[in-house]
């Protein structure tokens, strides 16, 4: 078809092939990382180790039926939460985030009822933490962290409010990388330029499937150039480079400029879960090749080195994070069973006849059974 | 349950505005165009549902009227439309998604199954899904594969969602404003090969009736129910006027919620006739139709003279146009279903 007063030769959109890519946007400079922030880091890291190996212990001691430790992921995982304000950003985690909801001030006890199998996503309350509950599909809130950054231009009307955007933050790991989830949310954050931040951490494992049988082209941050998203790789097991490369990605976002891809690169030193067997897909020679220094090692020597703290500083925050485990044992030994009503009251805002007639039900047939027990 | 489909409350009268002759299509619009005026955290989002106006036309013109912000096109996949739709819920929105034809609400299903139906529990009741997911459904247009299927049974068994059909025009506006004021994620399915069916439209008319909820009675008899949904409802009513010519009296009860499903209405109408026929056009085989059977059976088990028998799709793949007449169940099917009805005998 030819129409009126065009060349018979104009390539119309097919000169695009040869169109040049947009540069991707350059993100902003922050400050450096501060002494007292390494300290800080120190602090949290920490602590959230001493409630990581003992949620192992409690899984042991028949506490908790399972846990999903986050052994190696500290810094990655204190780094980037401490570059958010919960008070108006949003974050998004799987179920390896025990730091990220530490360094978010998420209660612990609550937070551990997920593993205690007390509530599926925890006891808090997300709305007000404006920490998602727990997430068990791998990739299955980040679409919503998407929506949720869309909804902060929404609410701004197209004016760039004048202390910036409200961020997401959505947490995803090498393996999850692979759903379609995150192909769709990148796409769409790119296309609605919404204020949030992908944040990769690439820690070697799917369970047994190492990260070359997992990523094609062996880099998920290399993925944000197809969607005109700027990205970063950073050193996930430093904890002040996490937090700088994670700043910079949320002021990127907070200025209206759109989505950026952070890829931690880290290690997951311990089992997926406390029913999981590293000895089946790898060796111990491997681990620790791969391993490298511990993060919370190498923070300590650079705290010191740098004379941020010194050592009776840290020991401090050492045995603070051994008490606080401790005192989070207690409250995890002292959550007892939902009330059973709840799982009814809490399937809708508005709830149907049908189920009110099966709790009515339940509540008659558990009593009857509880007086012929007593009987 | 009250049906306060068609009469709004009793003082609010002058503020009822007059009836418009309107089709599905045109009552769905007028629905939403309302929502969004109404409720400032109402969002339409979907698939060409923006400059295009949705390829059935119900989003026509809301864009421009409301503002491409709250009317927007999303990139084309549907596991992103339902799982930015729960994002902008968090972030306090009403979104009314769009999936534009039955058959794509599969790729959405882990956003719809497992996080939408599941958000308000996992949260304890603090991120409340107001989500209202508008999908075109059934067969019965002559489509391409995956454009004409009937998913209530997959959706009614999920806990946490509510599902909804309309069956004309009143219902689809009635239907529509109700869902899109519940604080819970509402499935509306659309019956497609309705939409241009034109029909008598009472809008609300700034005096909003309260929730809907509930069957309703679309015309009522004497010697056995037929309980249908969506497209099924104008069928059945085709039928009852071709067995009255027979001295035969039926009742065609209109579910319109399948979940939840009205017993009470199911109990009064078949108490009553004490014979009953399901028809819809999806599969046989765990159909809603064994639902509503086995609730009719439990509340009614006394006075039914016959098994509660049903008239449906068959368990194939929806087959391609030429042979839909035969699969979605048909004038004589229905009457089939009737006859073996009245003429069952105890054995």
């Amino acid at each position: 078809m030819q129409t009126s007063g065009q060349s018979t030769t104009a390539p119309g959109r097919g000169a695009l092939a040869n169109a040049p890519r947009e540069p991707l946007p350059q993100l902003p400079v922050v400050d450096p990382v501060t002494p007292g922030e390494l300290v800080e880091l120190y602090r949290l890291m920490t602590a959230v180790r001493h409630l990581d190996r003992a949620a192992i212990s409690w899984q042991r001691q028949g506490i908790i039926p399972a846990y999903a430790p986050e052994l190696g992921q500290e810094a990655a995982q204190v780094g980037s939460a401490l570059a958010v304000d919960t008070r108006r950003d949003f974050v998004f985690p799987t179920y390896r985030e025990l730091g990220v909801a530490r360094a978010c001030g998420v209660d612990m006890v609550e937070y551990m009822a997920t593993h205690k199998a007390t509530w599926h996503g925890g006891l808090w309350d997300p709305a007000a933490a404006h920490v998602a509950p727990i997430q068990a599909v791998v990739a299955g809130s980040v679409l919503h962290a998407v929506g949720w950054a869309h909804g902060q231009t929404l609410e701004a009307r197209g004016e760039l409010p004048e202390d910036g955007y409200n961020v997401a933050i959505t947490y995803l790991g090498d393996g999850a990388s692979s759903q379609g989830d995150v192909h769709e949310a990148m796409n769409f954050a790119a296309v609605f330029k919404a204020p949030v931040v992908f944040f990769v951490q690439n820690n070697g494992w799917a369970i047994s499937v190492p990260t070359e049988k997992q990523v094609a082209g062996g880099s998920v941050s290399a993925r944000g150039a197809g969607y005109g998203i700027p990205a970063l790789k950073v050193d996930g097991n430093d904890p002040a480079a996490v937090l700088t490369a994670t700043r910079r990605a949320v002021a990127h976002a907070r200025a209206g400029h759109g989505p950026v891809l952070v890829e931690a690169m880290t290690y997951r030193r311990g089992p997926h879960a406390t029913s999981d067997d590293p000895g089946r897909y790898r060796t111990l020679e491997e681990e620790r090749a791969d391993a490298g220094a511990d993060p919370i090692g190498r923070l300590r020597e650079r705290i010191l080195a740098e004379g941020a703290a010194d050592t009776a500083a840290l020991d401090a925050a050492e045995a603070a994070a051994a008490a606080e485990a401790e005192q989070v044992r207690e409250g995890v030994l002292a959550l007892g069973p939902r009330p059973g009503a709840e799982m009814f009251d809490l399937v809708f805002q508005e709830t149907t006849d049908e189920l009110e007639r099966q709790k009515a039900n339940w509540q008659e047939e558990t009593e009857s059974r509880k007086e012929s027990e007593d009987a | 349950m009250p049906d306060t489909l068609t009469t709004p409350d009793a003082g609010t009268t002058e503020a009822t505005t007059a009836p418009l002759e309107l089709s599905l299509q045109g009552a769905l619009n007028l629905a939403l165009d309302e929502i969004l005026a109404e409720n400032p955290k109402a969002l339409v989002l979907g698939e060409d549902v923006g400059t295009l106006g949705g390829v059935f036309r119900v989003t026509s013109g809301l864009a421009a009227k409301h503002g491409s912000e709250r009317v927007f096109d999303t990139p084309l996949a549907e596991s992103g439309i339902l799982g930015m739709s729960i994002g902008l819920a968090m972030a306090g929105f009403h979104p009314i998604p769009e999936v534009q034809f039955d058959g794509f609400a599969y790729p959405a299903v882990n956003q719809i199954v497992c996080q939408l139906a599941r958000m308000n529990y996992r949260s304890r009741g603090t991120l409340p899904m107001p989500v209202t997911l508008r999908v075109p459904s059934f067969g019965g247009i002559r489509a391409p594969e995956h454009h004409g299927e009937s998913l209530e049974a997959l959706f009614a068994h999920v806990p946490g969602l509510k599902v909804v059909s309309p069956s004309d025009p009143q219902q689809g506006y009635s239907l529509l404003r109700a869902a899109a004021r519940m604080a819970d994620p509402v499935i509306f399915m659309e019956p497609k090969s309705r939409y241009w069916q034109k029909g008598q439209v009472t809008p609300e008319g700034g005096a909003p009736s309260s929730k809907l909820s509930g069957a309703r009675i679309a015309r009522p008899g004497r010697h056995l129910t037929l309980v249908a949904w969506g497209a099924m409802v104008a069928r059945c009513l085709q039928v009852a006027e071709l067995a009255a010519e027979d001295g035969i009296d039926v009742e065609v009860l209109d579910l319109r919620w399948l979940k939840p499903i009205d017993g009470d209405a199911l109990a009064a109408s078949v108490g009553k006739t004490r014979r009953a026929v399901v028809v819809h056009e999806a599969p046989r085989t765990s159909g809603l139709g064994a639902e509503v059977a086995q609730v009719i059976t439990e509340r009614c088990f006394g006075t039914l003279k016959a098994p509660v028998e049903r008239v449906t799709g068959f368990d194939v793949p929806y087959p391609s146009g030429d042979l839909e007449d035969e699969y979605i169940p048909n004038i004589d099917r229905i009457l089939f279903g009737i006859q073996r009805v009245l003429e069952y005998k105890r054995g």
